[in-house]
């Protein structure tokens, strides 16, 4: 929902690299069409409000260090209550990470699993813990290695959303991508 | 359901809280609810009692009647103040219904100290039950008061007495996290760790020296030792991934703690120091909220081993766990009673409400102490008589306290903030 736009964009960039050289993703400098190319989910707004003319004509940098590419803007999978299983929806946001990481060795990530603020702040600690490792084993599936993930937990104790209610709890299910070289 | 009170109690416990408030901005202790049958006891102020800047009988008197085994009967109006056994007029307090009766006196002392001195009487038999004699400082006046009513308890009860003990918290002020240390009844707390990250999971060492806790400071959790006698602190655990729920072994030499550094959160023993790492469960699933068994022999956990997460018992040396709860889809937050014959936990309820709940290892019913909803974290006093937890008033982190039977209910609030995380600690050794 509030990642239409970019999820589109991504869902494109993605179909633009897989057709062309994946050793060098962070080449993509041709302009690739962002929306017209994919149908947006149904329930979603339509493609006419969501892309920028902008973006239709830069494509992405695919550099986490970057903050136009959404690498560096999507980083975060949000999960259902009690679930721990990445949905579909987040899919090409973890391929994307996974894709970058397989081209850059040397790169690390920390990916931190977060819940909502029901239930034991340790059991939240271990349930954010397999939120953080099922985004890793998709990861690693793609072919990024062991090495370049560490997996931790916040639980509840860092909730993006301070509110109570279930929109504050949906928010707070997340597993968040952190590349090492982040500015704090 | 429990409010019946006379009205000298009422009074007496709001001047009490109205004192404890202006004492100190801390931890506030409001009384909802007592016991079904109460003690009678009188508690004559202390002759020679009016010079000392804290009286030790209100000190006694809010312990006896926090405890909620105790009736407060009026000792107003008492002329002149019985301060050895011959001043005892018994008609007098048989007439006000107590059976028993707190007389003593303080005088100070050539070296600017106090002599305290206390003896409990039976009404009835019109006898001395016991009484001790203390030479203290001012400062030491409230730590006197709460030996006093631990030895009035233990005689009256035949239970251990616990307010000479401290429990453990942690607060939130904004982004502004303590780890703080108070006495039982909720004074003289002091900050051991202020961090602006999270601090969870404290846990006491059995000789009441040592904290073990987890702190977010270095953007994960790690498991820290922490001296409360100079402060320094130890990592007792960073490795890969998260570090968390640390509890002690009772000999205070091992620590469980939960680890994912070989993949999902399994329970590992380590000393204390953080060496001798060796893996306890071995699951594919959650294993975690550790704590031993007062005999060091098993430890109890929460494990969704079996599709929800639930509490299992194995042996120290490790073998197949034993599930301990089945009434439910969540049941977290194990803890040992201090005799080891039942166990403390969180069960969510229907609604999706979280209880405090009791299980006897013999009979494996569990029973629901409390109603409140949002209950986290029980943890028993070492005499296993009440059991501490963190809950919620109109959205803000308090503590309270239920009996082991139900009945007996405190609530411990802040001024301002939030407080979480509850550990009581253990008897005074000293004592």
């Amino acid at each position: 929902m509030k990642n239409v736009l970019l999820t589109s964009a991504l869902i494109a960039v993605l179909a633009g690299c897989a057709s062309t050289d994946t050793q060098k993703p962070a080449d993509v400098t041709e302009a690739k069409p962002v929306a017209p190319s994919v149908e947006p989910t149904p329930q979603e707004k339509p493609p006419t409000v969501a892309v920028p003319p902008k973006s239709t004509v830069t494509g992405d940098p695919l550099d986490p260090y970057n903050p136009a590419s959404m690498l560096n803007k999507q980083r975060s999978v949000y999960f259902d209550y009690d679930s721990t299983a990445v949905k579909d929806e987040y899919k090409p946001l973890v391929t994307a990470h996974a894709r970058y990481l397989t081209s850059n060795r040397a790169q690390k990530i920390v990916i931190e699993g977060n819940t909502d603020e029901r239930g034991s702040r340790e059991y939240n600690i271990a349930l954010g813990q397999r939120r953080a490792d099922s985004v890793k084993q998709m990861m690693t599936l793609l072919g990024v290695q062991e090495g370049q993930i560490e997996t931790i937990s916040f639980g509840e104790e860092k909730p993006r959303a301070k509110g109570h209610d279930e929109s504050a709890f949906s928010e707070n299910r997340r597993s968040d991508i952190r590349y090492a070289g982040d500015k704090p | 359901m429990h409010n019946k009170k006379p009205l000298y109690i009422r009074l007496f416990l709001l001047l009490w809280l109205a004192s404890i408030s202006i004492a100190h901005a801390q931890l506030k202790i409001e009384i909802t609810g007592f016991g079904s049958s109460q003690l009678p006891i009188a508690i004559a102020p202390l002759k020679g009692e009016e010079a000392l800047p804290q009286k030790v009988t209100e000190v006694v008197a809010a312990d006896l009647a926090r405890s909620g085994v105790f009736k407060i009967i009026d000792s107003g109006g008492v002329n002149p103040l019985p301060a050895e056994p011959a001043d005892v007029q018994y008609p007098v307090w048989k007439t006000r219904g107590a059976n028993a009766l707190v007389i003593g006196s303080v005088t100070p002392t050539a070296s600017g100290n106090w002599d305290v001195r206390f003896r409990l009487m039976d009404v009835l038999k019109e006898s001395q039950l016991t009484g001790f004699a203390y030479q203290v400082s001012t400062a030491q006046l409230r730590g006197t008061a709460h030996k006093i009513a631990d030895a009035i308890y233990e005689k009256l009860t035949g239970d251990v007495g616990v307010f000479s003990t401290r429990i453990t918290y942690i607060t939130k002020n904004g982004t502004r996290f303590e780890l703080q240390v108070a006495d039982a009844d909720g004074y003289g707390a002091q900050t051991v760790l202020a961090s602006n990250e999270p601090i969870i999971s404290p846990a006491w060492a059995p000789d009441g020296t040592r904290l073990a806790y987890v702190s977010f400071e270095r953007k994960k959790p790690i498991v820290y030792v922490q001296s409360l006698v100079n402060g320094q602190r130890t990592v007792a655990a960073n490795f890969k991934g998260s570090n968390s729920a640390p509890a002690w072994s009772p000999d205070g030499r091992r620590l469980a703690v939960v680890l994912t550094k070989d993949g999902n959160s399994q329970i590992y023993l380590m000393n204390a120091d953080g060496s001798n790492v060796t893996r306890l469960t071995n699951s594919s699933t959650i294993d975690t909220e550790p704590n031993f068994s007062p005999d060091g022999q098993y430890v109890i956990f929460t494990s969704d081993r079996g599709g929800s997460p639930q509490i299992y018992r194995v042996a120290v040396g490790g073998g197949a766990p034993e599930r301990l709860t089945f009434d439910g889809s969540y049941n977290v937050s194990p803890r040992y009673a201090p005799d080891g014959k039942s166990f403390v936990f969180i069960q969510r309820t229907g609604g999706g409400r979280f209880s405090v709940v009791t299980q006897t290892f013999a009979s494996k019913q569990p029973q629901s102490l409390t109603e409140n909803g949002v209950d986290e974290s029980p943890t028993f006093a070492p005499n296993g008589r009440m059991i501490l937890y963190a809950t919620e008033v109109k959205g803000r982190g308090i503590l309270a306290a239920v009996s082991s039977d139900g009945r007996v209910r405190q609530r411990l609030s802040m001024e301002a903030g939030d407080v979480r995380e509850p550990a009581w600690g253990p008897l005074n050794r000293s004592q």
